[in-house]
This record gives C-alpha cells, sequence and structure tokens, in this order.
C-alpha cells in the first residue's frame, strides 16, 4: 500500500520542477578559499586557521555520524568530499531529480562563527564570490544564499547590500547558534536590511556560539546534539516574535530549515496562550503570536516529520498551512530527504505544486 | 521464480559482497562467514541504496556505558540515515516487525549441475570446476 | 473580541467539567504553596546556619523564573491581602482544594534552595524548606502531600535529603528544576535515580531554571515571558537527555513527572526523538527500545498550562497524539495563571480520559498517594544540630 503511494508521489515529481531550498556545496578544501581571500586574510587562513569556539582544530565539537556529516554515496568520484563536484551534484542530484531551482546554503566553514571578527567578515564574502564563481553562473539552477557575519550587523548589512543586486543571490543564511537569541535588536540591522532588499532570511540549524548546547548544560551525544540543534529553533523563532522583529518588519520573509516543523504548531498555541496573560510585558506584540508565524515564517519540510501514525504528517501541514511548507533535501548530508520518498502520505496534485514549487518560488520571487 | 547465477563464490570472500543485476532489479549478494544472502538494493525508508552501506557489528548494551559488540560484520547500515538491517533475515533492528528489506533465496550450487540447467548465467561463463552462487528471483 | 453567547458557553461547559471533576474527588499534582521568605525558614535552620542566614543579610531566594508580582505567578483572585502569590493556607483550601472536591494535591514548593552555588548552604535551605513545608501545610492540611526539594549540585546531599524527608510517607516525589546546570540524564545525576527509584519517589522536573545556563541555547532572552515560553524547550532537551544517558535502561522503576511543562509539544518530540532513534541508536545501544515507548512507560505529564489549539477537535487529537490515557496528570497549577473562572479542564479535553487523568494515572504515579500518610514521628520541628 505504501510503495503504492510513493508510486504515485513518484510520478507527479517528475512532470512537476522541483525547487530544494537547502542543499550544501562545499570546499574542495579550505585552500579553495584562498583565491577569495586578501592577502592579509590567506595569511590567516594559512597560519591561525579558522578559530571558532569548538574545542577541536577540525572536528565538530560532537562528531558526527558520518564522515563529512554526508550520505555515504555522495562522496565524488573526482575526489573531494561530498558537495565538491558540481558535475557529480547534477548526475546525482539535481538532473536525477528534476531539480528546477536548488538553493545553496553554506554551512562549513562559518565565517559568522569566526573569533577574528575581520577574518569572519572576509570569509563571508569570499564564499559568496565562490558561490557566484563556482556554482551559479555555471549551473544556472543553483541560487546561493547570502552569507552574512551575522554577530557584526554593520559588516552584514554591507555584505547584503554588496551581493543582494546579483540575481544570483535569493536569500540571506543564518546559521542558528547566534551569541544572543536572534530577535534582540543588535541583530535588527539585517531584518531590516533583507526586508528593504525583499529577501528571505532562510535559518538553518547549526552554528557555534560557545553557550552550551542546551540550556542544562553540555550534552553528551551525537543523538542529543543532533536533536537539539532543531530543539533550538523554538526559542529562535520565540524570539523573533516577541522582541517585535516581525511587527517592526512586517514585509520580512523567514524560511526556518532543517528543524523539522512538527513543533511549530504546539509553539503557536503556547506562544499564544502565554502571550494573552503576559503581554503587558511586549506591548510591541501587537497581534498573538501565532499570527505574525503565520504570516511571515515558513517552514522547509526537512528532516521530514515521521509520526506514528502517517495521518498525523497532514495534520501538522493543516495546523501550519500547506502555503508555508517548502520542501528542502539536505542533500549531501546523512539526514537529507528524498523528494520522491521523503512523504509517507500520498498529497494531492495541489498540495504537491505547492510544496515541491510553488510556496518557494513565490517566497524566494524565483521566476 | 527463476534461478540466476550471479557470481562465482570465489568473487564474493567472507566479509564481501557484489551488487548484481537480476530482473531489472538492483540485488546486493553478501557472504557472512561463508554463507550467502540477498537483499534488494533499496532501502524500505527513503529508497537509499542500502547495499553500498557499511557492514558493521551489531553493539549491544546491557548497562549505560558498557559497549557489548557482537556480529562483526553482519549488519548493514544504510548508506543514508543509518538504519541497521541484519543481513541475515532483512530486518531492521530497530523495527524488527514491521521494517524489513526484501530478501532472495541464494545457494551455491556446483558448476557441473548449472551447466545442465535450467540456470541463467546471464553475464559470466560457467565452468564444470567452480561452484557459483545462485540467486532466485 | 468573543462573542458574549461564546463566553456563556465556555462557561457553562466549564461549570459541567467541574461538576465532572468534583464527582471523581480529583488527585492535583502541581499545586504551589508560597515560597517562603526567610524568616519563616530560620526556626528550621540549625544554629550556624541561622546565624549565618541573618549576619549576612541573606533573603529573597524565590527563584527568579516567578518573579512574584508576575501575571504568570498567581491569578488576580489568587493573592493574599499583602499581594503574595498563593496567600495562605486559608485561601488553598478554599480556591485550590474545594472547587474541584480535590482527594489529594501535592505543592510543590519553588524555593531557590535548588539554584543555590555552594552546596552546603544548598543543602541547608532545602533541608529547611522541607521541614517547612511539611510543618506548615501538611501538618494543617491532611489533603496536602510535597515533593523534596534538593539541590542537585551535590548528589550525595541530595540522596541524604531524599532518605531523611522519605520517612515521611506524606512525601511522595523528588523536585528538580527544568533548567539546570547539567543534563539530567548525565550520570552524575545518578545517585538521585537510584534513591528515589528505591524509595519509590517519582522525580518531578518542575518549569523554572536555576540559571547557571542561559535559558536558551543561544543566551538570554529579553522578556519573562519568553523565559517561560522557552521552558517547553529545556524538558525537550532534558528528556533527551534522560533517554540518550540511559536513565531508564539503568533504573526501570524510575517514573519522571514533568510540571508545569504544558504538553502539545510532546508528541511531535516523541517522533523526532524516535527518528533520531533509529539513525543513531549504535551510538547509545543501552537505548534498547524506542523512544516513544521509553517515553509512555516512564514519563507523565501534567496538565496546565495546557497550551492547547483554539479548537477542540484539534486538543482532542492532540490527546490521542500523546496516549493522554496514560501520560496526563490533573494539575491546577496553583496559584499560577494559566486559566480563569472555573475552566481548568480545556475545551477538547475528551470525557472519558477524566477519571483516569483526575485519578488513576496520578495514584500509579506516585505510588505513595495510595497509602494512608500519618507521619512516623512527631511532625517536623526546628532542629538543634547540623548532622551532615
Amino acid at each position: 500500500m505504501s510503495e503504492q503511494v510513493l508510486e504515485r508521489a513518484r510520478e507527479s515529481e517528475t512532470r512537476l520542477g522541483i525547487v530544494d531550498c537547502d542543499i550544501h556545496p562545499m570546499l574542495r578544501s579550505e585552500k579553495a578559499l584562498l583565491p577569495y581571500l586578501s592577502q592579509r586574510w590567506r595569511e590567516e587562513l594559512t597560519t591561525n586557521g579558522l578559530r571558532t569556539r569548538n574545542p577541536f582544530v577540525a572536528s565538530f565539537a560532537v562528531p558526527k555520524a558520518t564522515p563529512a556529516l554526508s550520505r555515504r554515496d555522495s562522496w565524488p568520484p573526482s575526489g573531494g568530499p561530498p558537495g565538491s563536484d558540481l558535475d557529480f551534484m547534477r548526475a546525482q542530484y539535481l538532473d536525477a531529480y528534476g531539480i528546477e531551482t536548488g538553493i545553496l546554503q553554506v554551512l562549513i566553514p562559518s565565517g559568522k562563527d569566526q573569533r577574528n571578527p575581520g577574518f569572519g567578515a572576509a570569509v563571508c564574502a569570499a564564499l559568496n564570490d565562490w558561490q557566484v564563481a563556482e556554482w551559479t553562473a555555471p549551473e544556472p539552477r543553483l541560487k546561493a544564499s547570502i552569507i552574512i557575519p551575522a554577530e557584526d550587523e554593520e559588516a552584514s548589512v554591507a555584505e547584503i547590500a554588496r551581493c543582494a543586486g546579483r540575481k544570483d543571490f535569493v536569500s540571506i543564511f543564518i546559521s542558528a547558534r547566534t551569541t544572543e537569541p536572534l530577535g534582540r535588536r543588535r541583530y535588527w540591522p539585517i531584518f531590516a536590511e533583507a526586508e528593504r532588499q525583499g529577501m528571505p532570511i532562510g535559518i538553518h540549524t547549526g552554528g557555534s556560539n560557545g553557550i552550551a548546547k542546551t540550556p542544562s548544560g553540555w550534552p553528551s551525544f551525537y543523538f542529543e546534539d543532533h536533536f537539539g540543534d532543531a530543539l533550538a529553533m523554538q526559542p529562535l523563532l520565540t524570539s523573533l516574535v516577541l522582541e517585535g522583529v516581525f511587527e517592526t518588519f512586517p514585509a520580512l520573509k523567514v524560511v526556518m530549515i532543517e528543524g523539522g516543523f512538527g513543533w511549530a504548531p504546539a509553539l503557536g498555541w503556547r506562544l499564544d496562550q502565554h502571550w494573552a496573560r503576559m503581554r503587558r510585558e511586549v506591548p510591541h506584540v501587537k497581534h498573538p503570536p501565532s499570527h505574525y508565524i503565520r504570516r511571515q515564517v515558513w517552514f522547509a519540510t526537512q528532516p521530514i516529520e515521521e509520526p506514528a501514525e502517517r495521518r498525523d504528517l497532514r495534520t501538522l501541514i493543516d495546523w501550519i498551512g500547506w502555503d508555508r511548507m517548502v520542501f528542502a533535501s539536505d542533500y549531501p548530508h546523512w539526514d537529507m530527504d528524498d523528494p520522491r520518498l521523503a512523504f509517507k502520505i500520498a498529497l494531492g496534485e495541489a498540495e504537491t505544486r505547492a510544496v515541491f514549487r510553488d510556496n518557494a518560488r513565490a517566497a524566494y520571487r524565483l521566476a | 521464480m527463476t534461478r540466476h547465477v550471479v557470481a562465482s563464490v570465489g568473487e564474493i570472500p567472507p566479509g564481501g559482497r557484489k551488487l548484481v543485476s537480476v530482473g531489472g532489479r538492483s540485488i546486493g549478494v553478501f557472504n557472512v562467514g561463508g554463507a550467502f544472502y540477498a537483499l534488494l538494493n533499496r532501502c524500505p525508508h527513503q529508497g537509499g541504496s542500502l547495499c553500498l552501506g557499511e557492514r558493521v557489528g551489531l553493539v549491544l548494551s546491557d548497562e549505560p556505558g558498557v559497549y557489548r559488540y557482537t556480529r562483526p560484520g553482519e549488519m548493514l547500515r544504510c548508506p543514508w540515515h543509518g538504519w541497521e538491517f541484519d543481513i541475515r533475515t532483512g530486518q531492521s533492528w530497530c523495527d524488527p516487525r514491521r521494517t524489513r528489506v526484501r530478501t532472495y533465496p541464494v545457494s551455491v550450487e556446483p558448476g557441473e549441475a548449472l551447466v545442465k540447467g535450467p540456470y541463467q548465467a546471464e553475464t559470466f561463463p560457467v565452468t564444470v570446476e567452480a561452484d557459483y552462487v545462485v540467486l532466485e528471483v | 473580541m468573543t462573542a458574549p453567547e461564546q463566553d456563556a458557553d465556555d462557561s457553562d461547559r466549564a461549570e459541567e467539567s467541574a461538576a465532572r471533576l468534583r464527582a471523581l474527588r480529583p488527585v492535583d499534582c502541581d499545586i504551589h504553596p508560597p515560597t517562603p521568605v526567610m524568616a519563616e525558614l530560620l526556626p528550621y535552620l540549625d544554629d550556624h546556619w541561622r546565624e549565618v542566614m541573618v549576619s549576612r543579610g541573606i533573603d529573597g531566594l524565590g527563584l527568579a523564573s516567578y518573579p512574584p508580582g508576575a501575571a504568570l505567578s498567581a491569578r488576580p483572585d489568587w493573592r493574599g491581602a499583602d499581594g503574595r502569590p498563593g496567600g495562605d493556607l486559608d485561601l488553598l483550601r478554599r480556591e485550590a482544594l474545594a472547587p474541584w472536591n480535590t482527594r489529594l494535591a501535592v505543592c510543590h514548593c519553588l524555593h531557590g534552595a535548588a539554584a543555590m552555588f555552594s552546596e552546603d548552604m544548598g543543602a541547608a535551605l532545602a533541608r529547611a524548606v522541607n521541614d517547612w513545608v511539611a510543618a506548615e501545610w501538611l501538618d494543617r492540611e491532611p489533603r496536602l502531600r510535597a515533593s523534596i526539594l534538593v539541590n542537585p549540585r551535590s548528589p550525595e546531599l541530595a540522596v541524604a535529603e531524599i532518605e531523611r524527608c522519605a520517612a515521611d510517607p506524606r512525601f511522595v516525589a523528588v523536585l528538580l528544576l527544568a533548567g539546570g546546570e547539567t543534563p539530567l540524564g548525565r550520570r552524575s545525576h545518578w545517585p538521585i535515580y537510584a534513591a528515589a527509584a528505591r524509595l519509590r519517589l517519582p522525580i518531578g522536573i518542575h518549569a523554572g531554571s536555576d540559571f547557571h545556563n542561559p535559558i536558551t541555547n543561544t543566551g538570554w532572552p529579553s522578556y519573562l515571558v519568553e523565559d517561560y515560553v522557552d521552558q517547553a524547550a529545556i524538558f525537550q532537551h532534558q528528556l533527551l537527555s534522560l533517554i540518550g544517558e540511559g536513565v531508564f535502561t539503568k533504573f526501570p522503576d524510575l517514573r519522571i513527572v514533568l510540571l508545569e511543562s504544558g504538553f502539545t509539544w510532546l508528541p511531535a518530540f516523541v517522533w523526532r526523538a524516535t527518528k533520531e532513534w533509529r539513525a543513531l541508536r549504535s551510538e547509545v545501544p543501552w537505548v534498547d527500545r524506542s523512544p516513544a515507548e521509553i517515553l509512555r512507560e516512564h514519563v507523565r505529564v501534567t496538565l496546565q498550562p495546557a497550551d492547547a489549539p483554539p479548537a477542540p477537535e484539534d486538543l482532542a487529537r492532540v490527546m490521542e497524539q500523546l496516549g493522554a490515557e496514560r501520560v496526563l496528570l490533573f494539575s491546577t497549577d496553583f496559584p499560577h495563571w494559566q486559566w480563569d473562572g472555573a475552566a481548568v479542564l480545556p475545551a477538547g479535553l475528551p470525557a472519558r480520559l477524566l477519571s483516569r487523568i483526575a485519578v488513576e494515572n496520578p495514584l500509579e504515579t506516585f505510588p505513595r498517594l495510595r497509602h494512608p500518610a500519618v507521619p512516623p514521628r512527631a511532625p517536623a520541628i526546628p532542629i538543634e544540630g547540623f548532622a551532615p
């Protein structure tokens, strides 16, 4: 029975070009960044290297489940890590699945998380130029997200302004682990600029900020670390709402990426309930919080929710809104979703078009 | 069911595997300690190429902090989401009753018997001197 | 914004369900006596600590998670004449016990003893708070029971306090804060769980933080309402830690009660935890059952705040997803302001679950509630010496 469902989904999607909001390109090596850095920052990269708040020189604080956090069949035959070879990405993913538009999210290295702020800004700019030169220019199906040193709002605004004019860029990338809750005012110039440019901000799970991964200290296992990244999206969205970001920037669009979405309805109910009693503290939040979420937030589908009863996947999306879900694969990472098989429920034709293509086209203002 | 000769025994040593294409299906043939098993190369979860996954042991534990490493090489970990499957049964470790990958009967036959048919040896010659892995699909 | 007819309907519905509750004589699993000020605790401290508290002027140890004047901390009609949340025993009887014909109610005293950095001072204060609760509340009102407040920084002293209080059968649980210094699953906490399991005390994890870590993993939020909403994420991290570290494998008899956590987030949490387990279980091989199964067996959750969806049919769906029949426990969360009038049961709570939620689940979850609770000796009195 489930096979039939999957087959049906497959048919409709091969007819449909898919917009994938989360594809991870990767540098072939750190050295691939050198051509895009000034002499000063080239020297920084080759001497002190990338320095964040993680304890290890070249590992995540909590080691991942797989090498390069990637699916094991995604290593390009040409050498280099997963996501580093455009031709292989085309063959294994873009062509094979009929991807109409793939939106790039550069996770590694993180310019934002660099402890040397000047270097961090330079890394962000270099990654943006690298994305254009090596990905979006040779492959028009790919679009880039502007990488910004989000802890430095002035430099961030300047970088957005520098890149936003190029049609290669369709969104602004921020990883979730900022050093303060993202709604706090120091980040507002970024939201103002994003709104001015009409570009959604894609908030992607992860990043490192030196703060314990849980509000009760550091966990032990990747089992906790991986889920913990997704849990971080709840207080993050709470901060955006209760600080008044959506009230102040009503045209701002936010896409929550790789946090899943099962948590979103309950968070909306909880926010509404406690806002109703405690709203005198936050008079700038004029509407119930769920109103802002419904109006200005999109949820990327990956990692797809796998409820005990399959029909609850539909329930969840009914609660969030079918016009607010955008497909994301997370290719080539290990926890990626296959566009044909991730949904274990049969989607209607209109639902399929909305989730796999049209919602993202509208949110990202794609042609 | 048709019986297909898919490999000579020497081709797949213990711990080894061979991916074969039979009747339009991609199937992994595994040698576990001299016994052969065959699994559909498609994870029942999201369709990943299961038979390209790592062969790993089954780690069990009776108590936190204690790692009991058993059955080296007898589990297959999907190259995508890491779900573990028992090569001998095709069952998922976490959900053995409801989640399993399709398995196929495998036997080892002497070449002498095979040359008489009715077997399909699609891609390579069979000689009477060797033994062969035969897959029923 | 709400039509008057709607209000009338809601109020009728609330009265109806209140009547059903009264008939059941429910167990209220989460109420709060006022947080004692230092003057109230002094009689329960030994000479040394009494002198320390007076000499250093130590007071104001209510938890910052619940500022006494905040809307959250007390419903407007549930303050004493002096504004104190929950007022006094008369108010508690009148507003928390009488309206529901409550059979038993479990008091959780939210005191900063749990957040003290000094292990010794934390233990001395926890001891005083527990003795104050016994003398001022349990001794005076036979329907009340209480949890044992501990400071988890020293598992040894926490265990000593648990063992000391457990001699009194009116102490029916151990109380920990959701936000703490290290994740609750970590092995350093295990002596507490061993003692709790041995003494048939569930571990109550209550909303609030000791502030030894920021409220979120991106730092400190600006607003109190934000702190409070963020508690749900804190609980989720803690559950994940308890599962991942294998606490339930190690202590198969241990029960966890989430107090004032909300529960509508729990189904999605369980689905995701199960998904993570399928992928990553070999990292934590002692987790030998799915998180869904573990949580169904070991974790219970209180009703208020219900954080309910606006449509009753949606709450009914959440109840199904949650397996409320087994996991949900009735609570008023008195005096915290979570609901108005008589609407303690959110619309959409299926009537057929009521006796499970109000009586059977609580009695199964807190085994000590099933036994007549006669204090083993004279009620707690000010102590003379301090025996560590």
